[in-house]
């Protein structure tokens, strides 16, 4: 491997990586506050690509109002699926809300099934974000430079609403004490409801991304990403947004570099990404950023 | 009213019994295909083929054919569902299907316990009909298919070196991948690179990164179209200068959409027909004149050739056998020999396959264009 090829793999998995990390995100931000696994999570982040697919070839929107309007219905989305599917198992068992999840993740693929087709859409790409830039023999496309610096910003932003704004310290509270927060006159519904829609508007960004970089999109496209997300979440600490956006870094820079040092393990790929996951299990349970408990959103 | 009332239940014993009638004179064919998922794209241009065959032949030996059609929803366990469906509860006298090798396998399976002959649209690999008295095909099998990939690279594109990227959890991506590898080597060509990835990956650009380096003269990729169309945008952003070939389940008009100008030069084997292709032969001319009547402003491709030219095969045996029972069709498929078809003559072999020519289409200016024909040896 020369320094060429290893500072395209680079690229390459800085790309994959916070691609990664912002779907992460949702998923730890709700965990965080609910202690519930959003399984539908990979399902909103399909969905954001399909608002933002119809966006721009049914309603003609260009790319900016298409961006824009994906991330408010997704976000609507969100808090629909929070209203149906979680509020009113709040106080039942955590396994019932976790099942309720599995439940709304394929009632979500399915109907996308049905409404868009199994039938993958060619995604319109934004000309701009897709020009390849060549330096020596390093080619990269905007995007991949773009996405980490969108990542980053977007994670600095939320954790300035968390420890900045009022929403965010109710958010804080609830996470360590869902009733005594109530009792302090926070209207919790609300904020959790404001928990799903950062959540999915996160997610939605992501898809729009994930979107631009792969122009193929389907209704079981959010699965494996989901997955993937998830054990980004998990492996930086559930509960921490830092972490899972470095647990979605590590990831992609996992695989990128697996096929990188080893090509004829190609194929497991995937297998790795998931003895990550039990290896993070089995040695430290609370992930990397998982350790001060007391921090979690 | 009383004339009134007996008339009316006499009618009544009329239609009912004549709906005894008609129940039992009707030769039902299931079709199992991937309406959704995955494969959606080609198993829907399937179905249309086979229910544009439907149209133009609705009855056989004074039969009615009814279709029953069940998606498998591109999913192994489905496809086995499917024909477990088709053969006990709708009790069906003969099965079509399906795209996609791992699905026709999953299927063979139960059409083979059930003693029921299906017939294979698009699905190569060679296991398929291996071992099995039941199941046939109308297309031709992997290792001619990866022959011809090979024997078009060496020869046309003048390749001495090859990498090879498959989708390891599909068998017809392995299998075809091998058989082109083994051609390939057999013929002087050198193979630098081979790698893999899953279903539904959607990023390449390590693996990609990896060939580049290796430099090889064509990049070999035996996928899907919505994968294959993903690699080929993401080798030409790495700068991929290599060739690109694939197989059949490339050959699909989306692949453009999805790919845009970075599958323009792209070849792949396919089954003999394309609506563009020169001296077609009368079936084929007739498929395609009819096929622009029913479906207006949808293109026909070769898998909808296929599906077409399997339900035709399968009329064609219920009427050699002069029966509709499953054993008789059994009979008579496997004493197949040049049938003419829209895909060429099919001759049936010892293990159930076609033996037919293989087809090389080109992605030019966005359009795709029939290059040549392959015959086997």
């Amino acid at each position: 491997m020369n320094s060429d090829m290893f500072i395209q793999h680079f690229f390459n998995a800085l790309m994959l990586g916070s691609l990664y990390g912002l779907i992460a995100i949702g998923y730890t931000m709700v965990y965080g506050i609910l202690r519930l696994i959003n399984f539908a999570h990979g399902d909103i982040f399909m969905l954001g690509s399909y608002f933002v697919f119809f966006g721009v070839t049914a309603f003609h929107m260009p790319w900016w109002a298409a961006a824009l309007f994906s991330i408010v219905a997704t976000a609507a989305t969100g808090i629909m699926v929070d209203r149906v599917a979680y509020r009113p198992l709040r106080e039942a068992p955590r396994i019932s809300a976790l099942i309720s999840a599995i439940g709304v993740s394929f009632f979500i693929e399915n109907m996308c099934l049905v409404l868009f087709t199994g039938v993958p859409k060619p995604m319109p790409r934004l000309e701009a974000l897709v020009q390849v830039l060549q330096f020596g023999n390093i080619r990269i496309l905007p995007l991949t430079l773009i996405v980490p610096v969108v990542s980053f910003l977007l994670v600095a932003g939320l954790l300035w609403m968390l420890y900045r704004t009022k929403p965010g310290l109710a958010m804080r509270a609830i996470s360590k004490d869902i009733e005594t927060t109530r009792l302090m006159g926070v209207k919790v519904n609300r904020i959790i409801a404001l928990t799903f829609a950062i959540g999915s508007a996160l997610a939605a960004a992501a898809g729009i991304m994930w979107a631009l970089r792969y122009p193929q999109i389907n209704p079981f496209m959010g699965v494996m990403p989901g997955f993937k997300a998830f054990i980004a979440a998990v492996f930086g600490g559930i509960g921490s947004v830092q972490g899972a956006m470095i647990g979605g870094l590590i990831l992609g820079f996992m695989e990128i570099m697996i096929v990188a040092f080893f090509p004829a393990l190609s194929g497991y790929r995937d297998a790795f990404a998931f003895i990550l996951l039990i290896l993070i299990l089995f040695v430290k349970p609370t992930g990397l950023m998982g350790e001060k408990l007391e921090d979690k959103i | 009213m009383r004339l009134g009332k007996k008339l009316l239940l006499a009618f009544c014993i009329v239609l009912v019994t004549a709906g005894f009638a008609m129940a039992a004179d009707v030769v039902k064919i299931g079709v199992y295909l991937p309406v959704t998922g995955g494969n959606a794209v080609g198993g829907q241009l399937e179905l249309d083929g086979v229910k544009l065959a439907h149209q133009e032949m609705p009855e056989i030996l004074g039969k009615k054919v009814e279709l029953i059609v069940i998606d498998n929803k591109s999913d192994k366990v489905e496809a086995a569902n499917a024909v477990k469906r088709l053969v006990e509860r709708d009790k069906v006298n003969a099965i079509i299907g399906t795209y996609g090798s791992s699905l026709a396998m999953a299927g063979g399976e139960i059409a083979e316990q059930a003693k029921i002959p299906m017939v294979g649209t698009s699905c190569t690999n060679p296991l398929v009909t291996q071992g099995k008295k039941y199941v046939f095909r109308v297309c031709f099998i992997d290792p001619f298919q990866g022959a011809g990939a090979a024997a078009f690279a060496l020869g046309d594109l003048k390749a001495k070196t090859a990498a090879i990227l498959i989708e390891v959890t599909e068998d017809y991506s392995v299998g075809l991948a091998s058989f082109f590898e083994r051609s390939f080597k057999k013929d002087g060509g050198q193979v630098v690179a081979k790698l893999n990835y899953q279903k539904g990956d959607q990023d390449f650009t390590a693996q990609l990164t990896e060939i580049i380096s290796k430099n090889p003269d064509v990049l070999y990729i035996p996928a899907n179209f919505a994968e294959g169309a993903i690699i080929m945008r993401q080798a030409s952003e790495l700068g991929a200068k290599f060739k690109v070939l694939g197989g059949d389940a490339m050959d699909n008009p989306e692949i453009v959409s999805i790919g845009g100008k970075s599958v323009e030069g792209f070849s792949f084997t396919t089954f003999a027909y394309a609506p563009e292709m020169p001296n077609m032969n009368a079936i084929a001319k007739k498929f395609t004149d009819n096929w622009a009547k029913a479906f207006p402003g949808k293109q026909p491709n070769a898998l909808s050739a296929v599906a077409y030219d399997s339900y035709m095969l399968i009329m064609d045996a219920i009427k050699r056998a002069n029966s509709d029972d499953p054993e008789k069709i059994t009979a008579a498929l496997a004493a197949t020999k040049d049938f003419p078809g829209v895909t060429g003559n099919t001759t049936i072999n010892a293990t159930h396959d076609a033996e037919k020519s293989v087809g090389i289409m080109q992605i030019k200016d966005g359009k795709r264009i029939f290059l040549t024909i392959v015959d086997p040896k």
